[in-house]
């Protein structure tokens, strides 16, 4: 006993103690505290950081330049003889149309390669939209006619100030000379951005002032039909067997577990399942949205099942005894009664496994829909490609102006993919129902 | 007729024998006032008729869809001259290929001669009477079966019982779809992997230390050495997944942390969602990011401290990649944390133990095995991850630990040796069958473990 006392005595109250070490403590509190709480601000800075990167990229893809021309419909290039058969209208050279009002802004610019640079600032698809003009209107031959055409891709990125001027020569995409002209054509106003209509209803271009998203989105239009057809009602259908149906025993086990794993696959493997099974084996087609619905589906399949055995699990086993209290089977139980209240809790988990769906594109590189395709798919055999992979297309394009576009094609992935999840949390905070 | 159509028919013809099946069963009983002499409801003798209207149709229609490619290719082949059929199948693909280009009025890569133009013309024939076979089947079928369904209806007839059973075996199916699926995955990865293994030794693809998988057509190719050693993708793929890991694992943690035990109801249900944004967004997005913001950005930060940096460095890829997993380590472990009960931590404030000394000696012991079962799950998606690396990731396949260089990864080479023309029978292509069974395996494993480890570990507070 006073050998404990003495020990104390020695070694000082141990609140003296404790208050030594306060101050260090308090210090480290403080530390830990401010810690967690950059890593919070971290966290944030990469979303903002992220978002603000792709919108500063790719705002200015939304408007794209034109130059207004003054076009001649010269009957003489169009149709000689006055025919007026569509088949010679669309022989004929409609280059030389556009390029005519060009000839005469600019009677200076002589010699090949200036003449060559000069019709280089109009783009490669402006005759194509003079020839539909007149194939629209016939009537427009002989007339004169001021038109909007495209600009080539370096003009357009020379009038978005994305070209530096100051730059040496020989690393600008654009000479001097043509920074004249355009110059030129800028201080007498016929250069105008106009909102880019048609980077939602081309299909993809080798130009990228002609290369839209419309194939693209049409392609994951059908990809996500496929996989919503296919996933929802299967999906659905494996919960309520799992969840109301199954007995509990080794089997059931196995696939509970299953599906936990089938989850975290990765999904290139899905990838790998969709070209050894159903191209090489069942010989569908590739670059096939089917495909590419088909592969989605199973990998879209756990996230609905998980989740729609949550929103099963979540209505009460009052609801099920009072339907079997008044007679009703086992299965008129789950239909009519457990189903329509899980129901939210199920299109929730849905549209969170569409939008994964359709931001998906590793497994689809596998099954051939990274080809160039042109036409805007007209259905789900139609080879075609999909938003995310057209963004990874683009992503490898060299050319100023398609980074621009590359970003306006993620802004608008990821306007869906925001609609979508926000139609599921206002589902959720609608329907949702504590029992 | 078109498949569509064909569907459309169907289901018009599902939605005609309800009407009718629904209309015998009154009309059996006299009519709505015998409705109670019915064994069930009138709408489960319409049910019962659709299902086997529907049903027997569509499984036939699906099974041909399936086949039809592969039959009426087969059938084409035969048709072919002896001597054609006798080519080697490398060259008979390439061929059937130009038949069904031309046969579709696609452009053909070589000359187009008779016996090819008459392969292109049978194959167009018999895909027109395959469709219209199809089409008569299908809908006798349907007609058939709902006929002989609407015969059997009756008031003695156990309608509801029938129909449930139908609707059961229909559950049953549903819920085998996922273990169909990954025996699907299992055996096709499986079987290409073998005839990749009786080509290369596994010895020499497990623990080869050179990867270049160029065959070569001669003897005297330059470069194309056709070395299948995978050591230098999993380096490569642990380097960036632990580049991405100290990323997430710090910031995902401690933000949990922060926003479980420090954070006003304010800041958390503000800042959650928006860290949980970061796990929607596709990784194509972030592929872009890495490759066209973050990693010039390095590079030209590295060259000003006179670094040479690869422009394809692991470190931009793991870095982009640590961004994206950062949402499941800090919701995983934000679950766990929050699973430690509250009882743990008044104890410890009751021996007047500071909160981040509770936080630190408390809450993270306990809830420690549920934070690694998290990492692994992180690390698992990290490894599995395809677009970022395959955007920002360069493929040469360099053995180093050196951040700043450029390394490849599984998935990357394995999207390099299937994107593109294949020929089905080189080790080049089957080598990425059996990257993707190596791939499955270590992430089937470390699945099951940290799938294992959270389960237990939630059962031991519950």
């Amino acid at each position: 006993m006073t050998e404990t006392t003495q020990a104390n005595n020695n070694r000082g109250r141990s609140i003296d103690i404790v208050n030594a070490s306060l101050k260090r403590r308090y210090a480290r509190e403080r530390r830990f505290r401010y810690l967690g709480l950059s890593a919070v601000i971290l966290g944030l800075l990469f979303v903002g950081t992220l978002f603000v990167d792709i919108i500063s990229k790719g705002y200015s893809a939304f408007v794209q330049t034109h130059i207004v021309l003054d076009v001649y419909f010269d009957p003489e290039v169009i149709d000689p003889d006055g025919t007026a058969d569509p088949a010679v209208i669309a022989r004929a050279d409609f280059r030389q149309i556009a390029r005519q009002p060009l000839r005469e802004l600019f009677p200076e610019v002589s010699g090949r390669r200036d003449k060559r640079a000069l019709y280089k600032i109009l783009s490669s698809g402006a005759p194509y939209q003079l020839l539909d003009m007149v194939q629209a209107d016939p009537s427009l031959i002989g007339t004169r006619q001021t038109v909007e055409l495209i600009a080539d891709d370096d003009i357009d990125m020379l009038a978005k100030g994305h070209i530096d001027r100051t730059a040496p020569p020989a690393d600008r995409r654009v000479n001097d000379k043509v920074i004249g002209w355009v110059d030129k054509l800028e201080s007498q106003g016929l250069i105008r951005k106009n909102f880019n209509t048609a980077f939602f209803t081309n299909g993809d271009s080798r130009e990228p002032e002609l290369a839209g998203i419309g194939g693209a989105v049409a392609g994951s239009f059908y990809t996500l039909l496929v996989t919503l057809s296919l996933s929802f009602p299967i999906g659905v259908a494996a919960a309520i067997y799992l969840e109301e149906f199954a007995p509990k025993n080794r089997w059931t086990d196995i696939i509970e577990v299953n599906i936990n794993n089938l989850a975290a696959v990765p999904s290139i493997v899905f990838g790998l399942l969709g070209l050894a099974m159903f191209i090489n084996l069942f010989g569908l087609p590739r670059s096939a949205p089917l495909v590419g619905g088909l592969v989605l589906t199973l990998m879209t399949l756990p996230t609905i099942i998980i989740a729609s055995r949550a929103a099963l699990k979540s209505v009460p086993p009052s609801i099920r005894e009072a339907a079997l209290g008044v007679g009703a089977s086992r299965m008129q139980t789950v239909f009519h009664h457990v189903l329509p209240l899980a129901m939210p809790g199920m299109l929730t988990g849905t549209i969170i496994g569409m939008a994964q769906a359709l931001g998906e594109t590793a497994p689809l590189l596998m099954i051939g829909m990274v080809a160039f395709i042109v036409d805007v798919p007209g259905g789900p055999l139609d080879p075609s490609t999909v938003l995310p992979v057209q963004v990874f297309l683009w992503a490898d394009s060299p050319e100023r102006a398609f980074v621009e576009r590359t970003s306006a094609a993620i802004m608008v992935l990821l306007a869906f993919l925001v609609a979508m999840n926000a139609i599921a949390v206002i589902m959720r905070r609608r329907f949702e129902r504590r029992w | 007729m078109q498949l569509s159509v064909l569907v459309f028919v169907l289901l018009g013809v599902m939605a005609l024998a309800y009407h009718l099946g629904r209309r015998r069963s009154l009309a059996t009983v006299g009519g709505r006032v015998g409705a109670r002499s019915l064994h069930s409801l009138p709408s489960y003798y319409g049910f019962y008729t659709a299902l086997w209207a529907g049903l027997p149709a569509l499984l036939i229609a699906g099974l041909w869809v399936f086949f039809e490619g592969s039959i009426i290719n087969s059938m084409v082949v035969q048709g072919l001259p002896s001597e054609l059929r006798e080519l080697p199948p490398a060259q008979l693909g390439l061929l059937m290929n130009d038949v069904n280009n031309l046969a579709s009025g696609n452009i053909v890569s070589g000359e187009v001669d008779a016996t090819m133009q008459r392969a292109a013309d049978h194959l167009n024939e018999l895909r027109s009477i395959g469709s219209t076979a199809l089409a008569i089947a299908v809908l006798s079928i349907a007609l058939g079966t709902a006929s002989l369904a609407w015969r059997a209806i009756g008031p003695k007839m156990r309608a509801r019982n029938r129909v449930e059973v139908i609707v059961s075996s229909l559950l049953v199916v549903s819920s085998l779809i996922a273990i169909l699926t990954t025996v699907g995955i299992v055996l096709s990865v499986l079987f290409e992997s073998f005839r990749f293994f009786q080509k290369v030794p596994v010895t020499d693809f497990l623990f080869g230390l050179e990867w270049s998988p160029q065959v070569a057509l001669r003897a005297d190719q330059v470069g194309a050495s056709g070395a299948f050693g995978a050591i230098p993708l999993f380096a490569g793929t642990l380097l960036i997944s632990f580049i991405a890991l100290l990323v997430a694992v710090p910031v995902g943690l401690m933000s949990a942390i922060y926003l479980a035990d420090y954070a006003g109801p304010k800041l958390r249900s503000n800042a959650k969602p928006v860290l949980e944004v970061l796990a929607g967004v596709p990784t194509v997005v972030y592929g872009f990011f890495a490759a066209l913001t973050l990693a010039p950005a390095i590079r030209g930060v590295g060259e000003s401290v006179g670094l040479s940096v690869s422009s394809e460095s692991a470190l931009a890829a793991g870095l982009v990649m640590g961004i994206m997993i950062i949402p499941f380590v800090s919701s995983l472990s934000d679950d766990v944390i929050n699973a430690v009960p509250q009882s743990l931590r008044d104890a410890a404030y009751a021996l007047g133990a500071t909160r981040s000394e509770t936080i630190r000696q408390v809450v993270l012991p306990a809830a420690l095995p549920g934070i690694m079962g998290g990492i692994l799950l992180a690390a698992s998606r990290a490894i599995g991850e395809t677009m970022i690396v395959v955007m920002a990731a360069g493929l040469s396949a360099n053995l180093t630990a050196n951040p700043l260089d450029s390394v490849t990864t599984v998935t990357v080479q394995i999207v390099t040796l299937l994107v593109g023309d294949q020929e089905f029978d080189s080790a080049k292509t089957l080598a990425a069958f059996a990257l993707g069974l190596l791939l499955f395996v270590v992430t089937l494993g470390l699945n099951i473990v940290a799938l294992h480890i959270v389960r237990k570990y939630r059962e031991q507070y519950e």
